[in-house]
């Protein structure tokens, strides 16, 4: 037979930017521990709209742990208990009998609530739109294999590509710091030869974008790291000082 | 170069030069300490020949005089740039905290309070510079008269700074805060000293663990040192 359990919630309601949150307590039942952290909050909302009740707003979208929309801070953990998993991927399994489960969205003053565990993250889309991007003509498509790259590289460069912008790092770091996020995206593109002639650039404009939003000083706690869904290295983050660093001193 | 300091890297970088010239600091602040006991084992005439011979040295030297202000500007710009940091990073955290607290396992319990340690730090640097720095400098008068001591060779005479230090460290809360302050240091730098490697840029996933590792020795030795000084004064002398 499927096992089941019981469990307390309690999730942060707020109706908008401005209006000021609470915590809200709902009791779950029969909740299968083969289900998904979302599917439990889907049965939540269900269970809401049939008491006549506004649902719970949170964010996801793929759901199998690539797109970074799912966004959760679960009993004091973002993307809850379990390792270098998004929330998407956070299985009920992971949860006892009888447990009272605290649900926050992101908190961070660069990443403002909209409502109820939805934040607004576009600071991120702005600092890739400063210069987490390589500048390609049109034209043909050249052979993959005409460049070269050692595979160490190309390793490296794959691993601090597969962040996938969730912002569990801000959410973790008692700075609110976005150092994380900003080192993966600026690595991945150093590393690789194509994204290497743009580098000073793109590190400078980053950078002063992420301090423009408001976003805190790294001091290696390490929170960051610990936290991430994707393991993204603190590695990174010696990176891009340097990146920024040989960037400015060359001005 | 242009507006490095208004980056939040740059002022990092402050940060973290100024914390590498200040364990510097510390290290030949150690050697001189730890005349205080060195006398005894390598057979000097009288306790305390050693130590004065040394303050005699760093009294005398021109170029303590360059460094001397050059280490007051490398506290000053440590002090101001880790306040500053540190509110700009209370305000990017925001007001709301978790109600579910923080339960992020393995993150050093230094890195999260490097400013607390950095005050505790600071409250003892003041009691310390009351201590010896203004007396020795002559900003406070004390009464200890002039001896004479071996000084590369011959004689020299100075002021007698080692009896400075051994009335000081008859006092056990002088002693239990020397303590203190040392405990702090070893927290301070246990993360401060690969922390700074990492702001200038050293990335290296073979020599960070290594960064790490010596962080703690130079913890130990230099927290250790300073207290077991001030100890065995006590206790010993
Ligand atoms: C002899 C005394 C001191 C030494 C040797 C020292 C050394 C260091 C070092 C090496 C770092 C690492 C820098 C980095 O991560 O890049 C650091 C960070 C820090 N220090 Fe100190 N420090 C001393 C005194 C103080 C004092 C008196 C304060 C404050 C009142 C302070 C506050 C801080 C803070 C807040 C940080 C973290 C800043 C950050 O990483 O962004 N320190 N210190
Ligand atoms: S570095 Fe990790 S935690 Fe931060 S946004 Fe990328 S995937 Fe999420
Ligand atoms: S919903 Fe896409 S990563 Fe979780």
């Amino acid at each position: 037979m499927e096992k089941t359990i019981n469990i307390t919630l309690k999730v942060w309601r707020q109706n908008g930017p401005k209006e000021k949150g609470r915590f809200e307590t709902y009791k779950l039942d029969k909740v299968s521990i083969d289900s998904s952290f979302l599917e439990m909050l889907d049965m939540v909302n269900e269970q809401l709209i049939n008491e006549y009740k506004e649902p719970v707003a949170f964010d996801h979208d793929c759901r199998e742990g690539i797109c970074g929309m799912c966004s959760l801070y679960i009993n004091g953990r973002p993307h809850g208990p379990d390792d270098d998993v998004t929330t998407c991927q956070l299985h009920m399994r992971k949860f006892k009998d009888g447990q009272t489960i605290t649900i926050e969205p992101w908190r961070s003053a660069a990443f403002p609530v909209i409502k109820d565990l939805i934040v607004d993250r576009r600071a991120f889309d702005k600092i890739i739109a400063a210069g987490g991007y390589v500048s390609v003509n049109t034209g043909g498509v050249p052979d993959a294999n005409s460049i070269a790259i050692p595979k160490v590289d190309a390793d490296e460069a794959m691993d601090s590509a597969s962040c996938i912008g969730c912002g569990a790092c801000v959410a973790a770091c008692k700075n609110g710091s976005a150092m994380l996020f900003v080192s993966a995206k600026v690595s991945h593109l150093a590393m690789l030869p194509q994204g290497r002639v743009e580098g000073a650039r793109r590190a400078k404009a980053m950078v002063a974008k992420m301090d423009e939003l408001g976003f805190g000083n790294c001091t290696n706690t390490g929170a960051c790291e610990v936290e991430c869904p994707k393991n993204i290295s603190l590695s990174n983050i010696a990176r891009l000082n340097r990146e920024f660093l040989s960037a400015k001193f060359q001005d | 170069m242009s507006n490095l300091l208004t980056a939040s890297i740059g002022r990092k970088l402050l940060m973290s030069v100024s914390g590498l010239f200040l364990i510097l600091f510390l290290f030949v602040h150690l050697t001189l300490n730890s005349f205080l006991l060195l006398d005894k084992v390598l057979g000097f005439k009288e306790v305390g020949q050693m130590f004065n011979a040394g303050v005699h040295f760093m009294g005398t030297n021109p170029l303590i005089k360059v460094i001397e202000p050059m280490l007051a500007l490398g506290f000053l710009i440590h002090i101001i740039y880790s306040v500053i940091l540190t509110v700009q990073n209370m305000k990017a955290r925001g007001p709301q905290s978790y109600a579910s607290g923080n339960k992020t396992s393995d993150v050093e319990f230094a890195s999260q309070n490097m400013l607390v340690l950095g005050i505790v730090i600071f409250s003892f640097l003041a009691v310390h510079i009351m201590n010896f720095y203004m007396r020795m400098k002559g900003f406070i008068t004390w009464e200890a008269g002039e001896v004479e001591f071996p000084f590369f060779g011959s004689m020299a005479k100075g002021e007698n700074a080692y009896a400075l230090v051994h009335e000081t460290f008859k006092v056990l809360p002088i002693v239990l805060l020397y303590i203190v302050g040392s405990v702090a240091l070893a927290f301070h730098l246990s993360h401060g000293f690969w922390s700074s490697f990492q702001t200038i840029g050293w990335n290296n996933s073979k020599w960070m663990p290594r960064l790490k590792c010596l962080s703690n020795i130079l913890a130990i030795i230099l927290g250790g040192g300073f207290s077991v000084i001030a100890l065995a004064q006590y206790l010993f002398f």
